[in-house]
């Protein structure tokens, strides 16, 4: 099996993040595949976006680790790319479609280096892959929803990664929008990328992925579509959160107990 | 003061043609210096504009006074490297604590600045006041950093000032890249293993050394106004960031170039307030008659918007009595119009005039007709209102006494393009949902091109 000849693109070991004392994931524990489409499922505040935050060190862990490749993920930031919540920007900054999509070099530029001319190419190469290149002089604040989305998607491209962690990448789009991801997807499958999703649609996530990783506050269920897009993992991960494991969790935190009791 | 003034006014003209003879150097130097300052306190006030971050500056220039005083009370000396190292301290000890204070306790960011700020402030001015009171030479003038003194400023500190403001404008030009793509999204950039962290200090050490160099001629309390005013005011101008730098620095040098100008003219007069006064008076202007984002144009386009809006609802009402009498009668006067659409009289009139003298309707001695344009116009107006009609009912399951007000909206903005996508999902297209007949796509349907 390739599992045991090359290590998965990312694996998660007893991951435990929290908000103040309140706990937002606890004890998460999963490994995906290469090549493969994963959603990540759950309801409202079950941590979704944290947990991919988490495992890109944007926000810290309380306990736990992350491996990409078998590797702490600064060995290898190159070969990953982060789509941030759309939200999460003021689209209202000054900056032309094509400079937000050559940020997406930066990865690769030294302190004061401007992007180089293959820079621009590869940017390009990504704003047509997303049938943007014509919105390449457009100010960001310009676009429509779905416009940004596929800006955000562009810039992920430049980065030329081998794995994509994208946070609800279609939330509020188009229907123009939501088949040029698709179709994204497909290719950057059939190059052997591996592609990780927060998604919220559950009508479309047995379509659109292979694998889905179902979480609320733990994790529920991880695996192939087929075999764990059930009705019993649905009922578990929309069926409300734990409340005893959720109290105990946080008064260990109030308590600092983590801390006091340190094993292994 | 009458005679004051006959002794005065000469004496004013003389000193301008002094000045820009540049017979002074020194004044000379005073202006070079202010002018490099207003430039790159701009922009690096521009980096912290655009990070939502407007304040710190504000409070960083507080910070910077205890600093001072200190540095004088320690070596007494009133060098210009001393000072400067001393402010630089105590800033970067201000900047510490507010970034420190929110991350590790409950208190908030705002506060945590707001309580820096005063405190640093009124550390500062206990020690000003306890520096007045002693024995000591070369005292008089430190006060003169509450508010700026440009003429109080001696050949070392423009010197230092130079050096310091070119450093900090080659080290925006050579970051550029880097602060613009932090200030975007600096959850991106931590995701890309850009070091955030380093630029972010790198951006608070220039901010810091503009405001402490700048100390001298606007003065601890003004110095946030300096930072933020002229990117402020550049923002309406542009949407390109480079462009709006570049202007936000003309906007500094140019309110600088002012204030040294007056400075230099009556020595009295503080530079601070007037560099502060005519950058606000720049970003009035841009408020004001900037080409698209000010407030004239605004004004303008909206009037616009709203002539056109009831220009096009008195066609759309002469076609509706004209289809009410079956086509046959077609003039109407303002009564039968008021009747259909209530609309105050003198703007009736007022659109009606509009609507003549652009030849959409012709005024006869019953009253007004639709021309061969205006009933184009009319027809596709109506057209569309009733497809959007039809579509609100079809897709949203809206009831035909609830479509009509909302398709008076929607009929000034719909296009060409989009009536044919409203057509191509329409189920009827024959009838709106009042039974009402759509009008026919008429031939010279260009006005939306």
């Amino acid at each position: 099996m390739t599992q045991t000849t090359r290590p998965s693109p990312i694996s998660v070991n007893n991951l435990n993040m929290r908000y103040q004392y309140k706990p937002v994931l606890t004890d998460v524990s999963f490994e995906i595949p290469e090549g493969k489409t994963i959603a990540i499922v759950g309801p409202n505040g079950a941590g979704k976006s944290t947990l991919l935050k988490g495992i890109m060190g944007l926000e810290p862990l309380m306990e736990g680790e992350v491996k990409f490749f078998g590797e702490p993920l600064a060995q290898k930031r190159l070969a990953t790319a982060y789509v941030p919540q759309r939200e999460e920007i003021d689209w209202d900054f000054p900056i032309k479609v094509m400079d937000v999509v050559l940020m997406g070099r930066h990865g690769q530029l030294k302190l004061w280096q401007r992007p180089s001319k293959l820079d621009h190419e590869i940017a390009e190469q990504a704003l047509k892959d997303l049938q943007m290149w014509e919105f390449k002089d457009r100010q960001i604040s310009q676009l429509s929803g779905g416009q940004q989305q596929r800006v955000f998607l562009a810039r992920a491209l430049a980065q030329q990664a081998s794995l994509y962690l994208m946070d609800e990448p279609f939330a509020g789009v188009d229907v123009a929008t939501e088949k040029a991801i698709i179709e994204l997807f497909k290719n950057l499958k059939a190059q052997g990328k591996t592609i990780v999703c927060v998604h919220h649609d559950l009508n479309t996530v047995g379509e659109y992925f292979d694998w889905i990783i179902f979480i609320n506050a733990r994790l529920v269920a991880a695996g192939p579509v087929e075999s764990v897009l059930t009705k019993e993992n649905l009922n578990k991960t929309y069926g409300g959160r734990l409340s005893l494991l959720n109290d105990l969790t946080e008064q260990m935190y109030r308590t600092r107990l983590n801390q006091a009791h340190k094993h292994d | 003061m009458q005679e004051w003034n006959l002794i005065q006014q000469p004496g004013t003209w003389e000193l301008l043609i002094e000045f820009w003879s540049f017979e002074d150097m020194n004044a000379l130097w005073v202006l070079m210096g202010s002018i490099l300052l207003g430039m790159s306190a701009s922009v690096i006030g521009g980096f912290a504009f655009l990070r939502k971050r407007s304040l710190i500056g504000d409070a960083l220039a507080h910070a910077a006074l205890p600093g001072v005083m200190m540095a004088f009370l320690l070596f007494q000396t009133r060098d210009p490297l001393v000072m400067f190292l001393g402010a630089l301290t105590s800033s970067f000890i201000g900047f510490f604590l507010i970034d420190w204070l929110p991350k590790n306790t409950k208190i908030k960011p705002d506060t945590a600045l707001a309580i820096t700020l005063s405190f640093f402030f009124a550390l500062g001015l206990m020690l000003l006041s306890h520096i007045q009171g002693l024995q000591v030479e070369n005292k008089s003038g430190l006060d003169k950093i509450l508010f700026g003194q440009a003429a109080a400023m001696t050949q070392q500190d423009i010197t230092l000032l130079a050096y310091v403001t070119v450093f900090i404008l080659v080290a925006v030009t050579a970051f550029f890249q880097k602060f613009r793509l932090i200030a975007f999204s600096a959850i991106y950039a931590r995701s890309l293993g850009v070091p955030v962290a380093l630029y972010e200090l790198l951006l608070a050490l220039l901010i810091v050394m503009s405001v402490v160099v700048g100390l001298q001629l606007v003065g601890v309390v003004l110095m946030a106004a300096v930072l933020l005013t002229p990117i402020a005011a550049a923002r309406f101008w542009s949407d390109q960031l480079t462009t709006i730098l570049f202007l936000s620095a003309f906007f500094g040098a140019l309110s600088a170039l002012i204030s040294t100008q007056i400075s230099y003219l009556a020595p009295a007069m503080p530079t601070g307030p007037w560099m502060v006064v005519s950058l606000a008076s720049l970003f009035l202007l841009s408020l004001l008659f900037a080409p698209s984002r000010g407030l004239i144009k605004r004004y303008w386009q909206q009037r616009q918007l709203r002539q056109k809006v009831s220009e096009e609802n008195v066609l759309r009402t002469l076609y509706k009595l004209y289809e009410r009498r079956q086509f046959e009668q077609n003039d109407f006067n303002i009564a039968d119009i008021q009747a259909l659409r209530s609309m105050p009289t003198d703007m009736l009139k007022d659109t009606l005039k509009h609507l003549c003298k652009k030849q959409m309707i012709r005024e006869s001695m019953r009253g007004f007709c639709l021309s061969k344009e205006g009933l184009e116009i009319a027809t596709q107006l109506t057209r569309r209102h009733r497809l959007w009609e039809n579509y609100l009912n079809q897709y949203m399951d809206l009831p035909a006494d609830q479509v009509h007000s909302q398709a008076e909206r929607i009929e000034h903005i719909l296009t060409q393009e989009q009536e044919w996508q409203l057509e191509a999902e329409l189920k009827n297209r024959k009838s709106d949902p009042h039974g009402n007949p759509i009008p026919e796509n008429t031939e010279g349907m260009s006005r939306d091109k």
